[in-house]
């Protein structure tokens, strides 16, 4: 495909939520007024998110896949000449996988939502809200100016904050002043470390940064820069100790909100440490590295072991809290390997957040329908004596949530696999300079993190999927719960379909992402060019 | 030996003048209008208002300046400029007072504030907030303060029986006429230790002062820049403004809300970066601590405002207008550090546009609440969504503006501007301390932006009445400049990247 048409297909990718969502707040046009205005717009959202994922995988297929190390499908011009701002677009083999994965997971949160709206006010205002956010998180991974990055990073928050305040669960109000806070607390720090680079750079645009590899920043430049910027990432990724927000966030938003949250939010963090961190400031970067993978193997540790506590019996655990302290376990492997500096961890780490978007965004589904069916997911209400016996009552069901937890624990074969090995392995031999005992330690507590990860998700589907014959052991709080629970409904079929197909295909055949990111991430490592 | 007699430029002095003669035709048609055709005077005044910004477009070129002194010395050392920063302060000024009197039109009809007066007291006020960016003289800044202030205490206090407004306008006038006091003092000083009252010349001759007026000199400076501070309300001089802007008639705070902190910054720019350059290492250190104490005075006052309690929301609208002064002052600290300190103020001209036009639209949307809830309560704009849905996305976008996060995307690059321009001064600390700021005030734009949208707590009984046309012409004007800046933030940011002085 030529150039200017892939050009087109990007900006097209980014712009079409934004005016999808201007129009969802119009009223529908004669002919597509539908069954009735709420129903139209869902159906617009439908549209629009399809649209979107249509266009990214045309852009995938149009992009060119023998160079993903090279800045394609580029726009460049000038904002604010001002303050040197530009519109700068642009995918590579680091950005191209994230695009898609969002785009995807939008639409099947769309889709999704057109046959079970949450809870909550009228749809138009959810609809316009999810293009918003979706145009936001899509920017983040395609602008190529740390100020646009800046923008679209923030542009995120306020749509999640009200998807969250307004469609939640219990403690919503509380949960979403969480999460904005804490994000903008982080965000405002995060800008400071990207004026700093600007200023002293002298440029905002992240190809030319990265090109100078840090060459025109002091030593305590770097230190401050990726001391600010990381405390805004590691905020986002969560990064332990800071993730305090992510458990309740996640477990009051609505279904599609966490598998929003979780599938690709997060990554937003992580994506920024390799797209601007490693490049930018490669020096600052080095000192870091191993307080990063401190903390990131500190929290792969903290949040298994926060799971085994949840999924004790009688410890009322919630299920959706646990997906959502699963997160913090997994996002820690992602910064292990992004902290080791080398082309294998980053690689994996990249790697770990696609399979963990897929994941988990499954996962977070399969607990939303769960809780629809019982009508909560209070993991000891569901399981009652026994076990909630989902095998028996709605094999299909319980089938895809077994699924789901065997790949989130990483067996072979599945997604969640390469990413985490590949972290560890690159934790193994960390990049020159960095302590290589300490980064052993932190590979072995990484390790035994997998182990727990292991025993809590077979926790989990021993309580939920097995059980008694469900005659004697029916949970007492489920009210609907005299008739076994529907089984998979036709549209959650086919919202969850393609996960479970991609999280197979990533684990049998890693080469196709990874030949995507390794080029790009070699690239990033070795300065951009 | 040049003429002595001075030719007048009229062309360049026609912002100010204009205003101030609609102004006095006001005055004068206010005696032989009949009570029913007054609101004609509301109108006429909107149209001298826009007159009078269409008289800036010949002066674009920014290189006239008229009242000029030739052959006291080798330059010319002119009273009134009409520069770009000069231009820029003045479509301020004129486009705030345009919105203002837009504000107006109903809240003067509607708590029955005496017509004439009212057109009279605040065109008056405008035209001196438009000479004062142009004055290049102690003695015409002075006056210009004067003129913009004197009428705005009458605004202030003009809802006849009402304690709380007289209250209002007395706590406002005690402490500005302290103000203007010690300005004058310190005035004098400078002029007894230079014997020049011209700006420019003042930067001269401070650098070489006969060292037995040393003292002199330093104490002249040091009060005249008290004086402004205590006009921009800077810590410690802020504790009148709330009062006054709940006790004052809502547009009136609005005014001043944006035209008076205007002027008190114009004032400052021009005296610190025009007249005191050389005093820079004293004055830039002290804004920049001054700076810091108003911000978090502000933000954290506006923070514990409580939302249920009456006038809430003019109250919170004024604590965190101290907060924004406080950053107003960020980049006028940094221009003492600055190689070029005519370049660095260009941040605080370009966040002065910005929250101009979404201070005053927030302001309008709080004028169209209070229509039906008299106490304006924050809690009053629950469910403003269900009601009036425009109304509150504008309101939404006007506070996000404020607060600096998108979709309010001027206001997030103006901060950036303002932000730069303290990093690039190597005040560290002090965007440190924003950074705090801009965290503290985001809690409570948010919390009001969240309220906007919240279900209301009782059914809504009658059908929203109608909105007054002006009204929601200065709504619908405010929100397309934000918007229209959003979309083109270089409209305004370009101030901030071209020497203005």
């Amino acid at each position: 495909m030529s150039h200017t048409a892939l050009q087109y297909l990007l900006a097209a990718i980014v712009v079409l939520p934004l005016v999808g969502a201007v129009a969802s707040l119009l009223p529908a046009p004669p002919g597509l007024k539908g069954k009735s205005p709420e129903q139209a717009v869902l159906r617009h959202g439908v549209t629009v998110t399809g649209a979107v994922l249509a266009l990214s995988i045309a852009l995938a297929a149009g992009f060119d896949h023998d160079s993903p190390a090279r800045m394609q499908a580029t726009t460049d011009i000038s904002w604010i000449p001002a303050l040197n701002i530009r519109i700068h677009l642009g995918v590579d083999g680091v950005s191209l996988p994230l695009l898609v994965l969002t785009a995807l997971l939008t639409f099947l949160c769309a889709l999704y939502s057109y046959f079970k709206m949450p809870a909550g006010p009228s749809p138009k205002a959810f609809v316009a809200l999810l293009l918003v956010l979706e145009s936001g998180t899509l920017a983040t991974f395609a602008v190529l100016d740390l100020m646009l990055f800046f923008l679209a990073f923030e542009m995120v928050l306020i749509p999640m904050y009200f998807l969250i305040a307004r469609w939640g669960g219990e403690g919503r109000e509380r949960a979403a002043w969480r999460f904005i806070l804490y994000t903008l607390l982080g965000s405002v720090v995060m800008l400071l470390g990207l004026l700093l680079v600007g200023i002293k750079g002298g440029t905002f645009d992240m190809v030319a940064l990265a090109t100078d590899n840090g060459s025109k920043l002091s030593h305590t430049t770097q230190l401050i820069a990726v001391l600010a910027i990381g405390t805004g990432l590691a905020v986002k990724a969560p990064m332990w100790p800071l993730h305090s927000w992510l458990p309740d966030a996640h477990t009051a938003a609505p279904t599609v909100g966490s598998v929003l949250l979780a599938g690709v939010l997060l990554k937003m963090g992580t994506y920024g440490f390799v797209r601007i961190v490693l490049p930018v400031a490669p020096d600052g970067a080095h000192t870091f590295a191993p307080y990063l993978a401190a903390f990131a193997a500190v929290g792969i540790i903290y949040g298994s072991l926060v799971c085994l506590n949840l999924a004790r019996k009688g410890a009322k655990g919630d299920l959706k809290r646990l997906i959502a302290y699963s997160s913090v376990g997994h996002m820690g492997f992602v910064l292990l390997g992004i902290a080791t500096l080398t082309p294998t961890g980053v690689n994996g780490a990249l790697f770990a957040n696609i399979a963990h978007g897929l994941i988990t965004g499954l996962l977070f589904f399969l607990v939303g329908a769960v809780k629809d069916r019982y009508g909560t997911s209070d993991l000891d209400a569901l399981s009652g004596r026994t076990g909630a016996a989902l095998y028996g009552k709605a094999p299909r069901l319980g089938g895809l949530l077994a699924f789901g937890a065997i790949a989130s624990l990483g067996l072979p074969g599945l997604a969640g696999f390469w990413g985490e090995m590949l972290a560890m392995f690159g934790a193994f031999r960390p990049a020159d300079g960095l302590s290589r005992p300490a980064f052993l330690t932190f590979m072995a507590l990484a390790g035994l993190g997998t182990l727990l990860t292991a025993a809590y998700m077979l926790v989990v589907v021993r309580r939920v999927c097995m059980g008694g014959d469900g005659g004697s052991t029916r949970p007492q709080t489920a009210g609907t719960a005299q008739d076994a629970p529907a089984d998979v409904r036709s549209y959650e079929f086919a919202a969850w379909t393609p996960l479970v197909a991609l999280t197979v295909l990533a684990g049998l055949w890693p080469a196709a992402l990874l030949g995507l990111t390794d080029p790009a991430v070699q690239q990033l490592l070795r300065g951009g060019n | 030996m040049g003429s002595l007699i001075q030719s007048v430029d009229w062309l360049a002095i026609a912002p100010p003048t204009v205003t101030a003669v609609v102004a006095l035709v006001v005055l004068v048609a206010d005696l032989f209008l009949p009570e029913g055709r007054k609101p004609l005077l509301g109108r006429l005044s909107v149209a001298g208002l826009l007159l009078a910004g269409l008289s800036l477009l010949p002066l674009l070129d920014g290189d006239r300046s008229t009242f000029c002194l030739t052959g006291v010395s080798d330059r010319d050392a002119c009273s009134y400029a009409a520069d770009h920063f000069t231009l820029v302060i003045q479509l301020l000024v004129l486009g705030g007072a345009l919105l203002t009197a837009l504000l107006s039109m109903s809240a003067v009809r509607d708590q029955r504030l005496p017509e004439g007066e009212f057109w009279f007291l605040l065109l008056s006020s405008a035209a001196g907030a438009a000479l004062l960016p142009a004055s290049r003289d102690l003695a015409t800044l002075v006056v210009a303060l004067e003129v913009a202030s004197l009428p705005a205490f009458a605004l202030v206090g003009l809802r006849r029986g009402e304690r709380r407004s007289s209250e209002a306008a007395l706590k406002f006038f005690l402490s500005s006429v302290t103000a203007t006091a010690v300005t004058l003092l310190g005035v004098s000083f400078v002029y007894a230790a230079t014997g020049t009252l011209h700006l420019t010349e003042i930067a001269e001759k401070l650098g070489h002062v006969d060292p037995r007026l040393g003292t002199l000199a330093q104490a002249g400076v040091a009060l005249t820049l008290v004086g402004f501070a205590f006009k921009t309300a800077a810590v410690p001089f802020h504790f009148w403004v709330p009062d006054t802007y709940v006790g004052a008639p809502l547009p009136v705070a609005a005014y001043l809300s944006v035209i008076g902190k205007a002027v008190g910054f114009t004032g400052l720019i021009l005296v610190t970066v025009v007249a005191f350059p050389s005093y820079a290492s004293v004055w830039a250190p002290a804004l920049a601590v001054l700076a810091a104490l108003t911000m978090t005075a502000g933000n954290v006052a506006a923070l514990r405002q409580r939302p249920e309690r009456a006038h809430s929301a003019v109250r919170l609208l004024a604590w965190s207008s101290v907060g924004q002064a406080g950053y107003l002052l960020v980049p006028i600290a940094a221009a003492g550090y600055a190689d070029d300190p005519a370049h660095a103020i260009g941040s605080t001209v370009a966040y002065a546009l910005m929250y101009a036009a979404v201070n005053l639209g927030a302001f309008a949307v709080a004028a169209l609440v209070a229509r039906t809830s008299p106490q304006n309560r924050i809690t009053d704009y629950r469910g403003l969504y269900a009601r009036r849905p425009l109304a509150a996305l504008a309101m939404g976008f006007f506070l996000l503006c404020l607060a600096g996060l998108p979709p309010g995307i001027i206001g997030l690059f103006a901060k950036v501007t303002v932000f730069t321009a303290a990093v690039d001064a190597g005040l560290g600390w002090l965007a440190i301390v924003m950074a705090l700021n801009v965290v503290i005030a985001l809690y409570y734009y948010l919390q009001w932006t969240a309220t906007l949208f919240r279900p209301a707590e009782e059914a809504e009984t009658a059908a929203p009445a109608r909105v007054p046309a002006p009204l929601s012409a200065a709504i619908a004007l405010a929100a397309v400049t934000g918007i229209a800046l959003s979309g083109a933030p270089q409209l305004v940011l370009r101030f901030a990247s071209q020497a203005l002085l």
